[in-house]
C-alpha cells in the first residue's frame, strides 16, 4: 500500500452544451452565477430554455435568467434575493409569472442570507446562524427556525439552512480543460460560493485553453474558485449577453429594453423565442446583431 | 444663479446630506440620485471621513459624478465589491444607508417586496426584499421619500415587512436588536426623525411653505411635532456650486415632479 503516483493526466472537464443540460434532470436545485444583469451564465440558460428539462428550483441573484425561465415555465419554485435588470428596475416575465399565480412557490431571502445558506452547504453544515431576517416577513414567510447560542450571551439566532444545489451554472472569462477558471473584472458576485454549494458546477467560457499555467500563468488572482469544483467546461463567446461581463463587454440595454416590451405583448414570449433564443447559439448571435456588435457593448457606468 | 433660485430637490439634497454628518469612517450609500448627491456633498463637506464606492465595486474618495461618463474616470483608493460587502460594510455595522422604500409604517418598517395580494400571488410583485433585512439589523439607515403621501406612509404596517423598524410586536425574545439604527427621513415636504416616545416619527423641520397639516394631511398614521417647528435650511452657494459639479447631466431635475422651486415663486420677496 501506499502513495500511488499519476502517472498519466487523463482529466479532460470539456463538455458539449448538449452534455452539460443532458446532465440537468428534471426537478433539481439549480445555482445560477452572476448578479441582476452582470455576468450571468446566459447560454447556459438558453440552452435549458431549448430543453425539456422542468419543475426546477432555481437559486439566483436574479436577472433576466430568473425572468427568461419563468416565462418559459421551467421553474417550479424560485429562491431569490431579488430579480432585477437594474436599469429596468423590475424584471417584466419574473413579475408577470408572480402576478398571475403562476410562480407561488417562492423563498424570499436577503441578498446577505443567500450568500450564507450557499457558505453552511459549502462548509457542509445543516445551517448558519445570523440575526438576519429577524423582525421581518423574510422570517415569516421563509419558515426558519431560531438557535439560542449556548454560551453566556444566550442570543436567539435565526438558522438559516443550507442551500445545497444539484448544479451551479457560471460564466467566465477563461477557463481550461481541467477545470481553472479565471473571473476577470471587478466584482467575482458570489460565484466561488455558488461552486462550492454545488454537487457539479459547470461553467461557460469566453475562451477555453488547454492549460491556464501555461496560456494565463500572471493572472491566478482570478481564478475566484478551485478546479475541484468544476465538473465540466465548454467554450462559449459571449455566453453572458445580454448581461455584462466587464472588461469584455457591457450589457446590452437596448436588449433587454425589447426584451420587457415584448413581457406586454399578447404571445410575446414564444415570439422571443422563436425569433431571438432560435435552436441554438449561432442563430441567437446573429439574431442580436452579432459577435462584433456584442464585443462593443459599452461598459456600463454607475 | 442665487441661493433663493435654487430647486427643492438641491434642498433636498443638503437635507440628506445632514443625515451623514459625524458618521465617521462608515460606507455612506445613497440609492438614487438625491441620497446619493447627498452623500457625497456630505463627504466632501463636513464629514471627509465617509468612505463610498464607485457604485460598482471600487472605494474612491473623490465621489463619483451621476451619469454619463468615462468608464474609468473614478480613481480607486480601495476595493468593496459586492463579494464582500457583507462582511465588510453590512454584518460590522459600518455604513450607513439612505434608500428609498415603497412604502414605510409608524414603526420604520420599509417594503421592497411587493404590494397587495399575497406572498404566493402578490398584486404587484417589486424587487424583492434584497439586502433591506440585513442592513436594517445591522447598520444606520435613512430614508428619502420624493413624493410625500397616505399611499407611501401607511396606516397600518406595510405589505410585507423587508426591513426591521422599531415594533415591539416583532421582536423575538432573546434576540438583538441593538444595531436598528433609523436616524431621518427626508420627504419632498419635511425632515423627521425616530427621536419621538419609543421611537416614534417626529417632524423636525418642515420645507419652506409646507405647513404641518400638509404633512399631516399626507401622511397615514399620526406625527409627533415637539414645539415650533423650524424651517429647513436652504442650500449655501458653496453647496450648489458642488451638487452642480457632482450632477452635471442635471438628473436632479427629474427626481421631484415638475422640478418645483426650493420657495414657491409667489411667496419671493
Amino acid at each position: 500500500m501506499g502513495f500511488r503516483p499519476v502517472t498519466e493526466v487523463t482529466f479532460d472537464k470539456r463538455m458539449t452544451v448538449d452534455e452539460i443540460v443532458g446532465q440537468l434532470k428534471d426537478g433539481m436545485t439549480i445555482g445560477i452565477g452572476g448578479w441582476g444583469p452582470r455576468r450571468k451564465p446566459m447560454a447556459l440558460v438558453r440552452a435549458i430554455l431549448r430543453s425539456s428539462l422542468k419543475d426546477l428550483t432555481i437559486v439566483a441573484y436574479g436577472g433576466a435568467d430568473v425572468g427568461m425561465l419563468c416565462a418559459a415555465g421551467k421553474v417550479k419554485k424560485l429562491i431569490f434575493g431579488f430579480v432585477s435588470l437594474d436599469a429596468i428596475p423590475l424584471e417584466p416575465y419574473f413579475r408577470k409569472a408572480r402576478e398571475s399565480g403562476q410562480l407561488p412557490d417562492i423563498l424570499e431571502l436577503d441578498e446577505g442570507m443567500l450568500q450564507w445558506g450557499l457558505k453552511a452547504a459549502a462548509m457542509q453544515l445543516p445551517f448558519l446562524p445570523t440575526r438576519v431576517g429577524l423582525g421581518t416577513d423574510i422570517a415569516t414567510y421563509g419558515n426558519f427556525e431560531t438557535v439560542k447560542s449556548p454560551y453566556a450571551d444566550g442570543e436567539v439566532l435565526l438558522a438559516m439552512p443550507a442551500l445545497k444545489l444539484d448544479a451551479a451554472l457560471i460564466h467566465v472569462h477563461r477557463v481550461d480543460h481541467r477545470g481553472n477558471v479565471q473571473a476577470l473584472g471587478p466584482d467575482t458576485y458570489y460565484d466561488e460560493w455558488f461552486a462550492k454549494a454545488a454537487a457539479k458546477t459547470y461553467v461557460s467560457a469566453e475562451e477555453v485553453v488547454e492549460r491556464m499555467d501555461l496560456s494565463y500563468p500572471d493572472d491566478a488572482k482570478a481564478n475566484v474558485f478551485e478546479r475541484c469544483f468544476v465538473t465540466g467546461v465548454v467554450e462559449i463567446p459571449q455566453g453572458a449577453h445580454p448581461t455584462s461581463l466587464p472588461p469584455s463587454y457591457g450589457w446590452d440595454m437596448g436588449h433587454f429594453k425589447a426584451y420587457a416590451a415584448s413581457a406586454a405583448e399578447e404571445g410575446g414570449w414564444d415570439k422571443y423565442m422563436a425569433e431571438v433564443i432560435g435552436p441554438d447559439e449561432a442563430h441567437y448571435l446573429a439574431a442580436v446583431g452579432g459577435a462584433e456588435k456584442v464585443a462593443q457593448l459599452p461598459l456600463p457606468i454607475f | 444663479m442665487s441661493v433663493s433660485d435654487c430647486s427643492l430637490a438641491e434642498l433636498l439634497i443638503v437635507a440628506c446630506s445632514e443625515a451623514w454628518r459625524g458618521n465617521g469612517e462608515v460606507v455612506a450609500t445613497g440609492i438614487g440620485p438625491v441620497p446619493r448627491l447627498g452623500a457625497s456633498l456630505a463627504k466632501l463637506t463636513h464629514t471627509p471621513q465617509l468612505m463610498m464606492t464607485d457604485g460598482e465595486a471600487y472605494l474612491v474618495e473623490e465621489p463619483v459624478p451621476v451619469g454619463p461618463r468615462g468608464y474609468d474616470d473614478r480613481k480607486a483608493a480601495g476595493y468593496l465589491p459586492f463579494s464582500r460587502f457583507f462582511d465588510s460594510a453590512v454584518w460590522t455595522g459600518r455604513r450607513h444607508a439612505m434608500v428609498s422604500p415603497t412604502q414605510i409604517d409608524r414603526f420604520g418598517q420599509t417594503n421592497l417586496s411587493y404590494l397587495g395580494g399575497s406572498y404566493q400571488q402578490p398584486k404587484t410583485q417589486m424587487l424583492g426584499a434584497r439586502g433591506f433585512p440585513g442592513n436594517s439589523i445591522y447598520h444606520i439607515n435613512s430614508m428619502f421619500v420624493p413624493f410625500h403621501s397616505k399611499r407611501l406612509f401607511v396606516e397600518g404596517e406595510v405589505d410585507m415587512v423587508s426591513s426591521v423598524g422599531y415594533n415591539p410586536a416583532r421582536r423575538i425574545p432573546g434576540g438583538n436588536y441593538s444595531g436598528v439604527d433609523l436616524r431621518v427621513i427626508v420627504t419632498n415636504l419635511c425632515v423627521m426623525d425616530f427621536g419621538g416616545k419609543d421611537n416614534a416619527i417626529r417632524v423636525i423641520s418642515l420645507h419652506p411653505g409646507v405647513t404641518i397639516e400638509q404633512v399631516r394631511e399626507a401622511t397615514g398614521f399620526e406625527l409627533q411635532v415637539d414645539g415650533d417647528l423650524p424651517t429647513t435650511p436652504l442650500p449655501t452657494e458653496e453647496q450648489l456650486a458642488i451638487i452642480a459639479k457632482l450632477d452635471p447631466h442635471n438628473h436632479r431635475a427629474t427626481v421631484i415632479k415638475g422640478n418645483p422651486p426650493a420657495i414657491a415663486k409667489e411667496s419671493v420677496a
